[in-house]
């Protein structure tokens, strides 16, 4: 533990503090996330320490309530996308040939599909549950990782260890799972970051088409757009929000640094 | 014929499968939408008589498959049909708003590309160190925070209170090219600093990915100059996810910025798909959606034509 | 004091005094608002109208698919752009009256049935044809085609025939109406050549303006019709409409000058966005509404009680300090509000009350399962924020309502009119008549509420032909009286119009009748 640097301690303990509050969000939050208890955009007081949002209700309350929704559905949804993307981004430049013709074209093919069209039509034939969130993200976003895996790995695959891999006979996921991904690791790490808060305001934009969360439950992003229109007149109930969701993006993103750090210095080399 | 001659050929021709069944795509998923034309042309005030008269006027009735077909035969003959909203060419219309679109796009390619790969460098070259940290800093933050947000703080900081831009990017043909460039100059802003992060960071990860290889060794010990080493020696080994990341990020600036677009009120592509799919207007939801799927498949397709050129060992097959 | 007044009222009319501080100054005499509103325009006016020069507004409410057939207007940019080109017959006044416009006088018969317009002479459309009744008579005919697709459909419905004579059209009716002039004065009955049936589209109309660009869903432009036959209107060259969906874009524009006046400003900021220079926020209480609809043929909302329950359960008073931050004023349950002529406001206010909500909750026997209200961003501005109130204020009587977002994509077709409890809004209509005919009678297309009451719609036809404003009036509030009591609709409130307008800006009156008043703003407008 002591080889941490302090960047990597401080997005730890922010990250580790955000996933604590979501945790325990009904313990700690001092109001009800739908109460209202007080006037519009009140400014913050001790009462409300972070004043109040559009309709009167506790701008903290619903943030840790909101940050709850926020976190779970991201993570979910960058678990399920680099766990299908990645894996079958490996698989088409393992496997060459027709494999990674279909799966590539196929990859082409749903990427250039309006994603509002799509997701209007998910939203008519399935029911709007947290569930359908998470896989229609996850999927939707794992086409975006699969081009990325697939190229890190089409680079890694013609290299001599791996044609000395399969000289040996070694099974696809074996070649996969000890050659290719750890290889490949620095490039997917960093990008898990960015999904991450990508998936993050991805939930908001959704909530607008009627496809997120549902009311009076929030997101980070809805809380911004909830409260957007006072930003210019000096309100500042949308920067709360916002303020966390960028915090949570660079602690986020400076672990993933460390993660990459340790894995370029753990290829050997001369670290 | 030259391997890669034949690769895009190849390409190419699937390609255009691709497209077609993009479009079959499309079509169906409007099909899947409830509500037609009709009745959101007629809106609240749609009454059973005049949403029949509309359906036969516009031809609804006729069968999905035979309504496809003549669409896409049409569409071979280069005619992309008229609206069915508001009678307007298709081709017109979409040929304004595409120009549009291309124009606000190049620009903020033409800034935050080479900008992010730079950038990208620069922290690789100080790596853990303060300017490292300091990039990385601002362009997740920038990336952070909803794009409205920036649009909104953007618009009222430097339009409203310093008067400098305009705040609404409208463009006309009466305009010069210098007085377009003034127009949309905080749209262009705001993208540069929406897309710069997911760019800079990819460039920065996949250079530190082969910095620990031998050739870079060789190379420093030759006695270059870090800066060197790192542009010349490990860029072009990396390039391949940061070209993917970068397209990625092109075919968004084309296709992903309706927000923006809503926000300065600058007519292009976006906003006049999503107006038409809510109108459920067939043939121009069809034609962006043409449009749309070309420039994702051809982006995809110079990435990877770009990944095997720069990797000796693809560009060479056994 | 009233020399003060007369000193700070010529300053106005020289041109040196703003709005507001012409509105502090009066305040500070102890005048009150209204009055210095009033005595503001008159100072204004005495100016006189300036002409030249280019009118931009920016209007939200504008689509890439929109048209200039004004059949299909159903939008604020598509009117809008409307005013500019295009007359009616008749039109309505800002305190209610019936204005002739290409008609020159109206008369009937004692009975209503029959109208007669007298038909202006001397109007010359843009494209040079001098405008006779016949043209008219075409274009009622076109809105009035069982096979048309116009908006007006409805409203023309009840015409048993039409006839030309000379200069004079008249129509006679299936069943009696007095108010007939107020639904010839409909926005979709612009007056267009040969009834627009050989080109709909083609903009061509008597208005003040004719059309020069047409780019939908980004702007409109004009230029002044130089043979325009009313000289008190049209004062600047040329005018523009720049489509601005974004309610922060719009105030960004006005503010930094890029355009003259913007419609709907949110409540929320309107305080915040009046403090800035140069510029007003003008507000005027209209007949639009914001509801929420209980199907009445549907479980669980035939039970009266039930819905009962539901309407003592809302928070009107709250609904009106915050989501149209005082911008607005509270209803009752029925879609009238004193905006209309003929009001009767003896009919008790509904409060909220909890306790007896809890009550009829009770009575109604509902077996406790989660009532679904639906609602969208775009249903009407804050309804999403709406519901969650609504659903707060229920929870202390009990009820549960549990919220459900829908798309706004599809809202008016998919949701509104056909799920059992949804958010709505409605625009409102000039005359009482025509509000209850539109979405109250028993067999009306729009019946949201399938509010089928035999009796009522007695009263209504009753009242459509009594002349005798008095009996009129106590056949209204008997109707009133059934749709509170017993009726699908919750009104929580009355929105106002907010509009803001630069203080280069001259003519602006507000009107009740509509935003940017009545969006004739641009042709009524000039710039000093």
């Amino acid at each position: 533990m002591k080889n941490i640097p302090i960047s990597a301690m401080i997005g730890l303990s922010f990250t580790g503090l955000y996933f604590f509050v979501a945790i325990f969000a009904p313990w700690i939050a001092p109001y009800g996330m739908a109460e209202v208890v007080g006037d519009v955009w009140e400014p913050s007081s001790a009462k409300y320490l972070l004043g109040t949002d559009s309709i009167g209700r506790d701008l903290l309350s619903r943030m840790i309530y909101g940050g709850r929704t926020t976190i779970f559905i991201a993570t979910m949804a960058t678990i399920l996308s680099f766990t299908t993307g990645a894996t079958l981004g490996f698989i088409a430049a393992v496997s060459g040939g027709w494999v990674d013709q279909l799966l590539s074209r196929f990859v082409d093919l749903i990427m250039s599909i309006p994603s509002l069209i799509f997701a209007l039509v998910v939203l008519s034939v399935m029911p709007v549950t947290v569930n359908v969130l998470i896989l229609v993200m996850g999927l939707l976003d794992s086409t975006r990782v699969f081009r990325l895996a697939r190229a890190v790995a089409v680079d890694i695959a013609v290299m001599d260890y791996v044609e000395a891999a399969r000289l040996r006979g070694e099974k696809l996921l074996w070649i996969i799972f000890r050659e290719i991904l750890p290889n490949a690791l620095s490039p997917l790490v960093a990008e898990m970051g960015l999904r991450f808060i990508f998936m993050v305001l991805f939930v908001s934009t959704l909530s607008f088409l009627g496809l997120g969360v549902q009311p009076p439950q929030a997101d980070w992003g809805g809380i911004v757009k909830e409260n957007k229109d006072g930003i210019v007149y000096g309100i500042p109930a949308a920067l709360a929000p916002a303020f966390a969701i960028a915090t949570l993006s660079i602690s986020v993103n400076l672990v993933a640094d460390w993660v990459l750090n340790r894995t370029t210095s753990l290829k050997g080399g001369r670290g | 014929m030259h391997p890669i001659v034949k690769l895009v050929a190849q390409r190419l021709a699937l390609s255009t499968l691709l497209l077609l069944a993009a479009s079959i795509l499309i079509f169906v998923g409007t099909q899947i939408l409830p509500g037609d034309v009709a009745q959101s042309i007629l809106g609240q005030s749609a009454t059973p008589e005049n949403l029949a008269n509309l359906r036969a006027e516009l031809g609804l009735n006729e069968p999905a498959v035979s309504r496809y077909l003549s669409w896409l035969n049409d569409v071979l003959h280069g005619d992309l049909g008229t609206a069915l909203t508001n009678g307007r060419d298709i081709g017109e219309s979409i040929g304004y708003r595409l120009k549009n679109t291309l124009f606000l796009a190049s620009c903020a390619a033409v800034i935050s590309v080479p900008l992010a790969i730079f950038l990208g460098l620069l922290a690789v070259r100080y790596k853990d160190r303060w300017p490292d940290k300091m990039i990385s800093a601002v362009t997740l933050t920038s990336i952070s925070i909803p794009e409205f947000l920036i649009g909104y703080v953007l618009m009222y900081f430097i339009a409203v209170k310093l008067g400098w831009f305009s705040s609404v990017a409208l463009v006309n043909d009466g305009m010069s090219f210098f007085e377009k460039l003034n127009a949309i100059a905080l749209p262009v802003m705001v993208l540069t600093l929406v897309v710069l992060a997911h760019m800079m960071r990819m460039t920065r990860a996949a250079i530190l990915n082969v910095m620990q290889s031998a050739y870079i060794e060789t190379a420093e010990l030759k006695g270059l100059s870090t800066f060197s080493v790192i542009a010349r020696h490990a860029f072009p080994n990396a390039i391949s996810p940061i070209v993917n990341v970068v397209m990625l990020n092109l075919a968004y600036l084309v296709v992903g910025v309706v927000v923006i677009e809503v926000v300065f009120v600058y007519p292009g592509m976006g906003q006049y798909l999503v107006d038409h799919v809510s109108k459920r207007d067939v043939p121009v939801v069809q034609a962006c959606g043409i449009i749309f799927a070309a420039v994702y498949i051809g982006l995809n397709m110079v990435a990877d034509i770009v990944s095997i050129l720069a990797n000796p060992r693809l560009r060479h097959p056994k | 004091m009233p020399k003060q007044l007369d000193f700070i009222a010529s300053r106005v009319t020289e041109g040196k005094m703003t709005r507001r501080e012409f509105m502090g100054r009066a305040a500070a005499l102890g005048v009150s608002a209204a009055m210095a509103s009033t005595m503001f325009a008159d100072a204004a006016r005495a100016a006189g109208p300036v002409r030249g020069g280019t009118i931009k507004i920016g209007c939200s409410g504008g689509e890439s698919s929109n048209t200039l057939d004004p059949a299909l207007v159903a939008s604020e940019v598509p009117l809008n752009v409307l005013r500019h080109w295009g007359d009616t017959l008749v039109q309505v006044s800002p305190t209610g009256e019936i204005v002739p416009r290409l008609a020159e006088s109206i008369e009937s018969t004692p009975d209503a049935k029959t109208w007669r317009f007298k038909i202006r002479k001397g109007v010359e459309f843009h494209n040079g044809k001098t405008m006779t009744a016949d043209d008219v008579l075409k274009t009622i005919q076109r809105h009035s085609d069982e096979k048309a697709t116009s908006g007006a459909l409805g409203i023309v419905k009840g015409i048993e025939s039409m006839k030309v004579d000379g200069d004079v059209f008249s129509v006679t009716l299936s069943t009696p109406n007095a108010d007939l002039p107020y639904l010839l004065g409909d926005y979709h009955l612009v007056i267009q050549p040969n009834g627009g049936v050989d080109d709909p589209a083609a903009g061509i109309g008597t208005g003040a303006y004719t059309v020069a660009i047409n780019e939908p869903g980004v702007r409109h432009g004009f230029t002044k019709w130089a043979n325009d036959w009313d000289s008190d209107r049209g004062y600047a060259d040329s005018s523009e409409i720049l489509v601005i969906n974004d309610a922060t874009a719009r105030t960004a524009a006005l503010q930094s000058g890029q355009v003259h006046m913007i419609n709907r400003v949110d409540p929320k900021i309107a305080k915040l966005l009046g403090r800035a220079p140069n510029l007003d926020v003008r507000n005027v209480s209209g007949r639009g509404h914001y509801v929420f609809i209980m199907r009445i043929e549907t479980a669980p909302f035939d039970n009266n009680d039930l819905r009962m329950a539901l309407k003592l359960s809302i928070n009107r008073q709250e609904m009106v300090d915050k989501i149209l931050r005082g911008y607005g004023g509270v209803g009752n349950d029925i879609p009238i509000n004193a905006s209309y002529p003929l009001f009767d406001d003896s009919l008790a206010q509904r409060e909220y009350d909890p306790a007896l909500a809890a009550e009829y909750y009770k009575k109604s026997g509902h077996d406790g399962s989660p009532i679904i209200l639906r609602t969208a961003d775009g249903a009407f501005p804050g309804a999403v924020d709406a519901a969650a109130l609504f659903q707060q204020s229920a929870q202390a009587a009990g009820i549960p309502l549990e919220i459900k977002r829908e798309p706004n994509d599809g809202y008016w077709s998919e949701v509104w009119n056909k799920q059992p409890f949804c958010a709505s809004y409605w625009g409102g209509r000039p005359v009482q008549d025509q509000m209850y005919s539109t979405a109250y009678l028993s067999t009306a297309d729009w019946n949201d509420t399938q509010f089928k009451r035999p009796d009522f719609d007695a009263l209504l036809l009753q009242a459509k032909a009594e002349l005798d404003l008095g009996k009129r009036k106590a056949l209204y509030s008997e109707m009133a009286g059934i749709l509170h009591n017993e009726g699908g609709l919750i009104c929580p409130m009355f929105n106002d119009f907010i509009d803001a307008v630069s203080n280069k800006v001259g003519g602006y009156d507000s009107d009740p009748n509509g935003e940017l008043m009545n969006s004739f703003a641009g042709v009524k407008c000039w710039l000093t």
